[in-house]
């Protein structure tokens, strides 16, 4: 098989048993980089000491050190995990230049766990937005049609696998953030349990919903990556304890006798037909493989977008507070005086869509509007939760879509925020509800453009989902596509 | 106050940093000083994508603070988020408790001016963080900032608007400095800034019922601060209001070196701190063990301690009250206590020699450096008769300003009272021979002459004699 084609437990494999190692894969990787980097733009950074890294390794391999079934494999990280001594910008102005002196402990375990990182993946500013276009690094384009966005706010995390430029990502989701993209990119990514996985240096966008995954070329290779960060740390107050991911549980699933639930409010307007019969075909397509599938009511649907905008931009308004200017970051030269810097270093150091969020957060948390929109807010979460726990009852898992399009042309979302916030609408109600869910490529538009689907699970699932999606992935060969212009760049 | 017309209303907010080992956020040093940001990490001084860990000593420490305080745990608590940019608050928000603080609806004693006792309510106790510290830098005019305090664990104890009286807020606070001591919370040292009181004060019309408007009143780092500070602001109030004008709400500084207060900001400027749950910390559940076992760990308290040096050890009402203010004097008085040195002698020296030396060295309590125990080896010494009292009173100065073992230093400079009656005898023999004309005056009647005489003679035994032996052989003679 040649390397392009590889997944990463396949690569690690073959690292593993000495028939190619760490330090070609790596050259391998950066070969790619270099081939496909000027045209999607996924990288940030590119660490310098790759290679060095790659043959330490390597060594370690040799000396049993390293085990992980991932062990040599070049990956890439979104550039909102702090990462020792690398540039973590999160995309944005405020923090370029910054190196952190501590690495984010999903970082650190992934490093644990034998892993080549090739460097710092592209992203919408903190995590803001759904198109990867409000970069301060420029914008990501989708390796299937350079003229469309890769979705957001991992965009870079979701094109580097499908450009093949990384054998699989970190990525972070608070919205939707590793899901759609995944879906826009046609690989498959996990969002996981709130919880799960530590945040301990992820740069907060919001504390509640914030989550960090791994986007891949597969479900197994997903599993294998969720494996190694998926544990609990002293320094997260809200990870907690888990039994971690058995991966030959998720590979030996059999989705027979699954009861699957689709949420027919989800098939309402504004969900673009393609798509839906894409969905409807996965639907059928789990059922000849055994597993019981209907439609059912989930009428909440509709307070999920209001409720995720206040609660997300009311915590983002303060965990963007500490970029002041005062001890890191971007600063305004020569302010006036100390309210000046502030605003002017906070006014540049932003940009539109940041600058939207907090002013929109600052507003729904200020003194008389909170009961009005923060605390009802609140309560839109509490009843969310409790309709997917009612769901949960009775389904396995719940089936539906990622997002209602696929991916839209660069600059068509930007003009117009609320259709861009509208884009949300499949992802934002599970990270209030806290649950797992993953994307899972299943079929293409009439442009050619992947559609994933979406499956979503109950808390501490993932091996469920993860194992379906196999299953799936067993019997369908969409994720194996790859982008036809790749052989001509 | 003189104003008898008007009745002063105040409020008190406490800040006392806890003596926790480490920050209430990350394993970094509370430890007070230490070179500019040497006491801080990426956590305290909120670098991008770090996170709190809640050190469950803080929690521990507010229980016991509370129940002592009597308050009302609250079993299921959480903190906050208080956002405000400041540059000594490097993450723009201070983790705080609002909406479910850990403590609630308490008391605490204190003597009120007509002599009787009055309750002091306190109407909560939250846990939050302390901000670091600005430092203007005069020779580059520039302002530098010091994280070291960023992430003290703070109590807040907020008081019912209950005083009347500046006296009775330095009653209240010496109350709760004894308290927070005695059950080691807090060293409560309001020169390092670990106890910090803001003054909500008003007044009105004696007799009304109503609350006037109110003023805050921030940094007053001493006790005669926060009296002088509450004289100026009760008499500047009345003075306004005489005029005819209206207090304004407004926040005011404390300037003790000019005597006056000054606007800080006004009700209008007031920050909109938009408080909301703290997400990055799960709520924290008290179970109702842990609190019977804090409150069941908890020592004797002020209050049982007073209680128990009247009722049991006979003390003044006065003498009890005022030791059991100071853990120190606590500490002085029970050592020897246990020493077998007799309960109201010891109380007469601390009421009068310690708080002599402590008043005219201007020293706290907390502060006295001397073994306890030496005050006990002294007042046994005077018991005994080695010594005369007046001798001891030096000898104390001394144990007092050098921390001298007192019995090293009676002997070192051979203090002890002449016993040998024949030296006695013969130096007073001396002093008559010396005075011919005072022991003429003392046979004609004058009584004054005789004083004299027992001074020259207790002057000539370099004070080290019994004056009554000397005033008994200096008659035999005369």
């Amino acid at each position: 098989m040649e390397l392009k084609d590889m997944t990463a437990l396949e690569l690690g494999a073959a690292i593993r048993k000495g028939e190619i190692s760490a330090v070609e894969a790596a050259e391998f990787s950066l070969g790619q980089i270099e081939r496909y980097d000027k045209q999607f733009s996924c990288f940030v950074t590119v660490q310098e000491d790759v290679l060095q890294r790659a043959e330490e390794v390597q060594k370690g391999i040799a000396a049993g050190a390293f085990t992980s079934p991932l062990a040599g494999v070049p990956m890439g990280i979104k550039d909102n995990m702090c990462q020792k001594g690398i540039q973590t910008s999160c995309g944005s102005r405020m923090l370029a230049g910054f190196k952190p002196t501590y690495s984010a402990t999903a970082v650190e375990e992934i490093m644990k766990a034998g892993a080549v990182p090739l460097g710092k993946l592209n992203m919408d500013e903190f995590a803001m937005g759904s198109t990867s276009e409000t970069s301060f690094f420029g914008v990501t384009r989708n390796p299937w049609n350079a003229e469309c966005v890769p979705g957001g706010s991992s965009g870079g995390s979701a094109a580097a696998v499908a450009a093949g430029e990384c054998f699989y990502s970190l990525g972070s989701d608070t919205g939707g953030s590793i899901r759609q993209p995944a879906s826009f990119c046609g690989v498959t990514g996990i969002k996981p349990t709130y919880g799960a996985v530590s945040r301990f240096g992820l740069v907060a966008y919001a504390s509640s919903l914030d989550q960090i995954g791994p986007l891949a070329r597969n479900a197994a290779d997903c599993a294998a990556v969720l494996g190694e960060i998926m544990k609990q740390d002293r320094r997260d107050n809200t990870s907690v304890a888990t039994k971690g991911i058995d991966l030959q549980k998720v590979l030996h699933t059999d989705v027979k006798g699954m009861r699957i639930g689709i949420p027919a409010d989800f098939f309402g307007e504004g969900l673009d037909k393609e798509v839906a019969a894409c969905i409807e075909a996965a639907a059928k397509q789990l059922e000849s493989m055994g597993a019981t599938v209907e439609k059912f009511d989930m009428p909440i649907v509709k307070y999920a977008i209001p409720a995720y905008y206040i609660i997300a931009s009311a915590e983002a308004s303060s965990n963007l507070s500490r970029y002041d200017g005062i001890k890191y970051g971007y600063r305004a030269e020569h302010p006036a005086d100390l309210l000046d810097l502030y605003t002017k270093s906070r006014s540049e150091g932003f940009g539109m869509e940041v600058k939207r969020r907090i002013m929109l957060g600052c507003f729904v948390l200020s003194s008389g509007y909170y009961d009005a929109y923060y605390r009802k807010a609140l309560q839109a979460k509490a009843l969310i939760k409790a309709a997917f726990d009612r769901a949960f009852e009775r389904y396995d898992l719940i089936l539906g879509p990622v997002a209602p399009t696929t991916a839209l042309k660069i600059g068509e979302n930007l003009s117009d925020p609320l259709k861009m916030y509208l884009g949300d609408i499949y992802t934002v109600m599970i990270n209030l509800a806290g649950l797992p869910a993953a994307s899972v490529p299943c079929g293409f538009d009439g442009k050619g453009m992947p559609v994933g689907m979406h499956l979503i699970g109950h808390y501490f699932d993932e091996e469920k989902i993860l194992g379906a999606a196999h299953a799936y992935q067993q019997v369908t060969d969409w994720h194996k596509r790859k982008p036809t212009q790749l052989d001509r760049i | 106050m003189s104003h008898s017309k008007w009745e002063t209303v105040m409020g008190l907010e406490v800040h006392v940093e806890l003596a926790t080992k480490t920050k209430i956020f990350c394993s970094c040093t509370t430890e007070f000083g230490g070179a500019p940001n040497t006491h801080c990490c990426p956590i305290c001084t909120g670098m991008p994508g770090v996170l709190p860990s809640l050190n469950k000593a803080v929690v521990e420490y507010a229980t016991k603070a509370g129940l002592a305080l009597n308050c009302e745990i609250t079993r299921y608590n959480k903190f906050d988020r208080k956002n405000y940019f400041y540059p000594d608050l490097p993450k723009a928000y201070q983790i705080s408790q609002l909406y479910l603080p850990i403590c609630r609806n308490g008391g605490v004693e204190i003597e009120a001016e007509d002599g009787g006792r009055k309750v002091i309510g306190i109407h909560e106790i939250h846990m939050e963080e302390d901000a670091g510290k600005l430092v203007h830098d005069p020779h580059t005019n520039s302002t530098l900032v010091d994280y070291n305090r960023c992430g003290v664990p703070l109590i807040e104890i907020v008081s019912e608007p209950d005083f009347r009286s500046a006296e009775e807020v330095i009653r209240y606070l010496e109350k709760l400095r004894a308290i927070l001591q005695y059950i080691g919370v807090s060293d409560c040292k309001m020169q390092e800034g670990s106890l910090r009181a803001d003054v909500n004060l008003s007044v009105r019309p004696a007799g009304s019922e109503t609350f006037g408007t109110r003023t805050e009143m921030k940094n007053m780092n001493s006790f005669k601060a926060i009296m002088r500070a509450i004289h100026y602001e009760a008499n500047r109030q009345i003075g306004v209001l005489e005029k005819g004008g209206e207090v304004m709400q407004e926040t005011r500084r404390w300037d003790d070196n000019l005597g006056e207060s000054f606007a800080m900001r006004s009700k209008e400027d007031a920050q909109d701190y938009k408080y909301f749950p703290e997400p990055d910390l799960i709520p924290i559940e008290i179970s109702e063990e842990t609190v019977e076992q804090t409150k069941k760990a908890l020592p004797e308290l002020p209050e049982a301690k007073r209680l128990r040096y009247v009722g049991e050890l006979g003390l003044p009402e006065y003498d009890a009250s005022q030791i059991t203010n100071s853990k120190a004097l606590v500490e002085l008085f029970e050592c020897n206590l246990a020493a077998g040195v007799p309960a109201k002698e010891l109380a007469n020296w601390i009421m009068g020699e310690v708080m002599h030396m402590l008043s005219d060295s201007g020293k706290e309590p907390e502060e006295m450096t001397f073994d306890y125990r030496y005050l006990g080896a002294l007042i046994g010494m005077v018991q005994k008769n080695e010594i005369t009292r007046n001798t001891a009173k030096k000898v104390f100065k001394a144990v007092f300003e050098e921390g001298c073992d007192p019995v090293d230093y009676v002997e070192k400079h051979n203090l002890k009272t002449v016993t040998d009656t024949g030296a006695v005898r013969a130096a007073i023999e001396e002093v008559v021979a010396a005075n011919p004309k005072s022991v003429e005056e003392y046979r004609s009647g004058k009584e004054k002459a005789l004083q004299y005489l027992i001074g020259q003679s207790m002057r000539a035994l370099r004070g080290k004699a019994d004056p009554q032996t000397v005033t008994a052989i200096l008659k035999e003679i005369l």
